[in-house]
């Protein structure tokens, strides 16, 4: 719960920092290359005619400047993507041999259903996984309900089922090593991965 | 009980002896004098942790019939006859029998050998001709096997000491020592002798499947010759043999699913079953006819057995409808009328059976509603009387064996975790995972005799899958 809300956090300061950066250079930044294009401008009316043609240049010249802008901030999209990515792959923890999704995970999960509403190109599979204990082979069938069991919670949010893959991988791909509670927690989960539309994602 | 005034053979068995009776008690009580480290008593299976050691099930003691097998044979056959007495040992049918002071007999031995290859010398028999019966009768032996090398044939004598004569002989023309032939080879001369002797399958010439790492692997039933038989970047599941020991089937996870294949043992390409769509097949077992393969698929309406026709690669049948449980795990009876299965209809999975197409399902292994834990993993026997599982037992798995005519479920292993049990063609030794020595790695429990042996000394085995008797052209090399 603490790693959420520290990643719904950082989200929200990526976003911010995104809107910042977003503001400011419209009024800052035509002055200092401009003189290179009051230069040509000048340069342009020295050579012939036309003074408002030149003004339509330099416009013009500003009107570039501020794609490069555009530009600049869609570098920032692109951390906003990252933001949106590590939301997306939160992952989703289940309690021993049990395959519902807890009250507390739902909320990661209303996220998710957010971010596939705001990119509707974005396609996800969803995997489910296990801990050591359980047997190896129905731990394949548990870790299938588990993942789609997260899959129904998206559809029953308005996603469309064809969106959302589901595989299990039981217990053949643990993230932690131990074999105590704590790694078990740890390894009861489902993992959320990009397969298709993930290039540029909106934040919701 | 049968004493036998002589000792055993020497080897991974050897410690089997203090197991029993009250030489056990001796025996126990000299280790904690001499080791007062000693960990405390687990108060489950019978014996500490160690090779060749019995746990909780009743032993049958005397039944076993006296064997010998006889010096001399020459260096040429040296490995030969260290094989065949292992392998006897590990069949877990005999006493074995060594000789006391074993250099004057074997002068006295050596004449007869095999008893075979040599004109008859007078005496009953003919080729028993210079076998001292008495002596052998005297040592306990009921039988006696000798070797012996006749050109570049090597010819194996079975002696029936109390009929005193020779039973049976076979001749074969073993490949050179250098050949990976070699010892499965040897291993088939050992399953004769026990033709010959008990009138029973041997199973020497046998292998087990595995997983380890995510790979699919082989060893001899012996514990040798591990290797690798399949390996790609996927990680892979769930081996089963084909009931003629030629092919074999495993599941693969690729991307989004998991794919089964069959591949032949030996030269040959492996071929994915065919599959519809992008769903997770796993679990593939053989129809005993070799022409089916059940499995388990899971989608997003659960998980459910289906049959594909292998001869065809075609013809894909769902024999159960699963709605709210999951049925996993198909395992046929031998003569092919019936599949066990998991089912998660009661809530935890449990051992169910139905009708081979899918018809009539029930409790298969009864179990107390809300007490007794997960039941999973069924292999039924290949003589059809026992289906082997293994079952939560307050939070670790044990293996169990139920008997399919009385419904009568009985625990086999209790000490440390216990799983995937997987049974022998002779219907009485089981391969399983445990960690009892502290890592999972492979055992071999005969349920005979209770006697438990690692099969390999290596940790992260799992999955076993154990061959049928392995026809000639199989043993190749895959």
């Amino acid at each position: 719960m603490k790693r959420l809300s520290l990643i719904v956090l950082s989200g929200i300061a990526a976003a911010a920092l995104a809107a910042c950066s977003h503001n400011p250079p419209p009024v800052t930044t035509p002055q200092q290359p401009n003189a290179d294009s009051v230069a040509a401008a000048e340069r342009a009316r020295q050579d012939s005619i036309d003074r408002a043609a030149a003004e339509a240049r330099a416009r013009e010249e500003a009107e570039r400047q501020r794609q490069q802008h555009i530009a600049d901030s869609l570098a920032g999209l692109g951390r906003t993507t990252e933001a949106v990515r590590t939301m997306l792959a939160t992952l989703v923890h289940f309690d021993y041999d049990k395959a519902n999704i807890r009250s507390e995970d739902a909320s990661v999960l209303d996220q998710k259903a957010a971010i596939l509403q705001a990119n509707p190109n974005l396609r996800i599979r969803i995997s489910g996984h296990c801990d050591e204990r359980g047997s190896d082979e129905y731990n394949l069938a548990l870790g299938n309900r588990r993942a789609t069991a997260a899959k129904q919670y998206l559809v029953s949010h308005g996603i469309e089922a064809a969106r959302i893959e589901t595989v299990s991988y039981g217990e053949e791909r643990p993230i932690a090593q131990g074999h105590d509670e704590a790694a078990w927690a740890q390894n009861r989960r489902d993992e959320f991965e990009i397969i298709g539309g993930g290039d540029a994602l909106k934040q919701p | 009980m049968r004493r036998r005034t002589v000792g055993r053979t020497v080897g991974p068995s050897d410690s089997r002896t203090v197991a029993f009776g009250v030489r056990a008690v001796s025996g126990v009580v000299i280790l904690l004098s001499i080791s007062p480290t000693v960990r405390p008593s687990v108060a489950q299976d019978t014996s500490a942790v160690d090779r060749g050691v019995r746990i909780g099930i009743i032993y049958r003691p005397g039944v076993r019939p006296g064997l010998v097998v006889l010096p001399g044979a020459g260096a040429a056959l040296d490995s030969v006859r260290t094989i065949i007495a292992r392998d006897l040992d590990l069949s877990d049918r005999f006493e074995l029998i060594t000789l006391p002071g074993g250099d004057s007999i074997r002068v006295s031995a050596a004449p007869s050998l095999a008893g075979a290859g040599r004109p008859p010398a007078g005496g009953r028999g003919g080729a028993a001709a210079g076998l001292n019966y008495q002596l052998y009768q005297a040592l306990g032996a009921d039988f006696a096997v000798g070797l012996a090398l006749v050109g570049d044939t090597t010819v194996l004598a079975v002696h029936d000491v109390t009929a005193g004569g020779v039973r049976r002989e076979f001749r074969s023309r073993l490949p050179p020592l250098k050949d990976p032939e070699f010892r499965m080879a040897v291993h088939r001369l050992t399953d004769h002798i026990l033709e010959a002797t008990l009138g029973v399958g041997g199973i020497a010439a046998t292998r087990i499947l595995f997983v380890m790492d995510g790979k699919v692997d082989v060893i001899d039933e012996d514990g040798a010759d591990k290797r690798l038989v399949s390996s790609s970047d996927h990680q892979a599941m769930s081996p089963a043999w084909a009931p003629d020991g030629r092919r074999f089937s495993y599941m693969e996870f690729w991307a989004g699913h998991g794919q089964l294949f069959v591949q032949p043992v030996g030269p040959g390409k492996r071929q994915p079953v065919a599959t519809t769509g992008q769903a997770l097949d796993f679990t593939p077992a053989f129809s005993p006819d070799g022409k089916t393969l059940a499995f388990s698929r899971a989608t997003e309406e659960g998980t459910d057995i289906y049959t594909v026709n292998i001869k065809d690669n075609c013809c894909l049948q769902r024999l159960t409808v699963g709605r709210f449980s999951d049925n996993l795990s198909p395992t046929y009876s031998p003569d092919g009328q019936r599949i066990a299965f998991v089912s998660t209809r009661p809530g935890l999975p449990q051992v169910y059976v139905m009708a081979a197409d899918g018809t009539d399902p029930q409790l298969f292994a009864p179990f107390d509603y809300g007490v007794t834990g997960s039941s999973n993993a069924p292999d039924w026997s290949p003589d059809g009387q026992s289906v082997a599982f293994h079952r939560d037992v307050g939070g670790t798995l044990q293996v169990f064996v139920l008997d399919v005519r009385t419904r009568a479920v009985r625990q086999l292993t209790s000490l440390g975790r216990n799983e995937d049990p997987s049974w022998a063609p002779d219907s009485r030794h089981v391969a399983f995972v445990s960690d009892r020595s502290g890592y999972r790695q492979l055992w071999i429990i005969d349920l005979e005799t209770g006697r438990i042996r690692p099969l390999l000394q290596q940790s992260g085995a799992r999955l076993p899958a154990w061959s049928p008797r392995l026809p000639e052209t199989a043993s190749s090399t895959p």
